[in-house]
């Protein structure tokens, strides 16, 4: 890369030179001090956005100045029947500190139906094919006195798999089914409780996703729709979101959908983690104290227990926007505040990529990042944290520094462990895999079992997530995991190992020359790179 | 090549055992006096059936069917509609409908394979919709149960044998096939298909699954 591309372009932009200081890199349960080759150039995710002051008067604005419907008291009426849909704990990472915003939402929304006459309510939790949420985890979602109230009956997970509790609402001219919570389905007002945290988030996704049945997810969650999304984080590039668009049309031709979607900031961490998200040049002697501290306690710490640790510490996101009426122009508002919170000017793509691995994914709250996660994290969405083009170079090498442990959750993820020991063995063909497999594990009726029963991903999701690698997968040149502790999980990810960041670095110029340009995201990354 | 999905029975598909069932009986002897007696020594002989039911399956099956010496057929069999609707059907778990209802939609073939006896599962097996079934079969003379079984014996490898069998006679693939228990006695049935899993393990069987990383279910 020209040296003139090494200018600081933006302040969460930084190069490395000979003065720097060590960076700081997740590596699954620990954090590892690295030094960076010089001339690196490493992103950081922009500062965050001051949060909204009051929150509940910004939710209660957005409620009576909705874009495109009435405002919703003037939708309400006795009797009526509402259901309410909120997103689930995949989202925002690691769950937030409480209140959360989904509560104080539903705390607002639910008194202006009561105070309306609406008793005939139930609150869903939209949570597709992925896991149905703990009872405690649900409490802590919406606080003690909505769940108090609403618990079991009116306020539960959506079960994809129970036959007469989805309706089909249609199919696009595309071919494309689409079955929905018949209970959402049937209601006279759907609200939608969003939070946005990613841009891939929210809009039609929310409710044509996160209140679907298997079938209706396998016509937009394959192989061939995540190749063509360049990238999924890019709304305007997504084949996905175009896919999810299209279910949306029927979905508001046939619901009245109420959408309130939230923005949220990029304050990961409290005042006792915040170091993570700072340039290491500017570290004060009490940050390296809190790192050097928090290091040396958790290198005393069996992995379980750093794991809980971690798992432990909620996020302290604020509220950076609130929107409410129709999916769409809330949804544009909504993203337009995300991008600006996330959105990194970037100039020239690398040759090679680093990136940890944190423990943090929207799939393993409270539990394992197992390997067919940190897959999806490193090339789906680590790759994915751009707009316009890659931040890598097509056939470029990607360092991911994780320890690649083979450990699997057996009550969240059964049917992932079945998935990397039978499937990736015989082939990773992401095309093949759909074909020859995919319906035999959706089908399996231990694993449809335990995701009803139980709390259990679905017996399908092992392959989409294979899946949400795969627009990475087509464009890197060659993986490579640093510090893997074994040989045989890399392997079975189609990746090379090695033992150290060094060793990495050192084996990736080898393959893409000693000139080749580095670029590092410092995670925790919450952030896209905006593409000159 | 079709595929058939195995199950145990108690404690896999309803919540009752063995002893369930014998202290139904034994609280229907002719005469209070006699009731109460047969009640009494089934409850004192518990303990004894959890520790051979550790040590041995057939050491506890040769111990547990001893109980049933003596016993009219006809009493046994009048009974056994009885036995269903008050005792088995009501400890039915609330999954095993969903589980079987799957499973055949993939056009699996439903077959139990159990220890309990032929009159106390025939009922269930009727109500479940299930036309295969294999069980224990008490050997009466005379219309007596002599307290011995007949054989085969359903009870551990006997299964998995049991299963092999079927399976090359009706060209069943063992690899498509599902196989679902509670006990780490079944452990050579569950050894045998493609696809095991567990329901409602005890401690050693789920260490076990967890160690092969079978699925562990919860039909409750």
């Amino acid at each position: 890369m020209a040296l003139q591309l090494r200018r600081k372009t933006h302040d969460s932009v930084i190069y490395i030179d000979r003065d720097s200081a060590p960076r700081i890199m997740p590596s699954g349960e620990d954090f590892i001090l690295e030094d960076l080759p010089i001339g690196t150039r490493v992103l950081y995710p922009n500062p965050p956005i001051k949060g909204l002051p009051n929150r509940e008067a910004a939710i209660r604005y957005a409620l009576n100045h909705p874009h495109g419907c009435d405002p919703l008291f003037a939708q309400l009426e006795p009797g009526m029947r509402v259901t309410v849909a909120v997103d689930d704990i995949s989202l925002p990472l690691p769950p937030m500190a409480t209140p959360d915003i989904r509560q104080t939402i539903l705390e607002i929304v639910l008194d202006m139906l009561a105070g309306h006459g609406v008793d005939d309510v139930h609150i869903i939790i939209a949570n597709s094919l992925h896991r149905k949420m703990t009872e405690w985890e649900m409490k802590r979602m919406v606080g003690p006195r909505v769940f108090a109230e609403y618990y079991p009956d009116r306020y539960y997970n959506h079960d994809a798999e129970w036959a007469d509790g989805m309706m089909k609402i249609g199919e696009t001219k595309h071919g494309e089914p689409l079955s929905l919570n018949r209970r959402a389905a049937e209601s006279d007002l759907l609200i939608y409780v969003n939070l946005n945290f990613v841009p891939m988030d929210g809009g039609h996704k929310s409710v044509a996703v996160g209140l679907c049945d298997y079938e209706s997810l396998r016509a937009h969650h394959d192989p061939q729709t995540i190749r063509d999304s360049d990238s999924y984080m890019d709304p305007a590039r997504s084949e996905l979101n175009r896919r999810c668009v299209r279910l949306g049309k029927i979905v508001d031709e046939h619901l009245n959908v109420f959408h309130i979607e939230t923005a949220i900031n990029n304050r990961m961490y409290g005042a006792d983690m915040d170091f993570l998200l700072k340039n290491e040049d500017d570290f004060t002697a009490f940050d390296r104290m809190k790192f050097e501290a928090m290091r040396f306690g958790m290198s005393k710490l069996p992995r379980p227990a750093r794991r809980k640790l971690l798992h432990s510490r909620p996020s302290q996101y604020e509220l950076i926007a609130c929107h409410a009426g129709k999916t769409e122009p809330v949804h544009d508002r909504i993203v337009a505040k995300g991008f600006e919170q996330y959105a990194i000017p970037i100039r020239g793509q690398a040759d090679i990529l680093i990136t940890g691995i944190p423990d943090i994914s929207p799939y393993n709250v409270y539990s394992i990042l197992n390997p067919l996660l940190v897959q999806v994290m490193a090339l789906g969405y680590h790759f994915n944290f751009y707009r316009n083009k890659p931040l890598l170079k097509k056939g470029g090498v990607m360092i991911v520094h994780h320890p690649c442990f083979d450990d699997f959750d057996h009550n969240f993820h059964p049917s992932y462990i079945e998935f990397f020991n039978r499937l990736l063995p015989e082939t990773r063909d992401a095309f093949i895999l759909r074909e020859k497999y995919e319906q035999e594990f959706a089908n399996n009726p231990s694993y449809i079992e335990m995701y009803r029963r139980g709390n259990a991903y679905h017996g399908a999701h092992p392959f989409f997530m294979w899946y949400w690698g795969e627009n990475g997968r087509q464009h890197v040149g060659k993986v490579i995991a640093a510090g893997a502790e074994n040989a045989h999980v890399p392997a079975m990810l189609g990746w090379e190992r090695a033992d150290n960041l060094t060793e990495a670095i050192a084996m990736a110029r080898s393959y893409m020359g000693n000139s080749a340009e580095i670029t590092m995201l410092h995670q925790p990354m919450i952030g896209i790179a905006d593409m000159e | 090549m079709a595929g058939a999905a195995f199950y145990d029975l108690e404690g896999t598909l309803v919540s009752t055992n063995l002893v369930h069932t014998l202290s139904f009986y034994a609280r229907r002897q002719q005469g209070l006096v006699s009731s109460f007696t047969k009640s009494a020594t089934t409850l004192l002989s518990l303990p004894v059936f959890a520790v051979t039911d550790q040590y041995s399956r057939k050491v506890f099956n040769d111990l547990y069917f001893k109980r049933y010496k003596g016993q009219s057929e006809d009493r046994l069999r009048y009974f056994s509609r009885e036995l269903f609707d008050e005792v088995i059907k009501p400890a039915v778990f609330p999954g095993t409908y969903e589980l079987i209802e799957k499973s055949r939609q993939l056009g699996l073939r439903q077959v139990v394979i159990t220890g309990a006896l032929d009159l106390s599962v025939a009922p269930l097996m009727e109500h479940l919709n299930i036309k295969e079934f294999v069980t224990n079969r008490l050997e009466f003379v005379n219309g007596v149960a002599t307290g011995r079984l007949l054989p085969p014996v359903m009870a551990a490898a006997t299964k998995a044998s049991w299963i092999r069998t079927y399976a090359e006679k009706e060209g069943i693939s063992l690899s498509d096939s599902y196989a679902y228990t509670d006990s780490m006695s079944d452990l050579p049935m569950l050894s045998i298909v493609g696809h095991p899993a567990v329901i409602h393990p005890d401690m050693r069987l789920k260490q076990t699954a967890l160690h092969h990383d079978w699925p562990i279910l919860n039909l409750k």
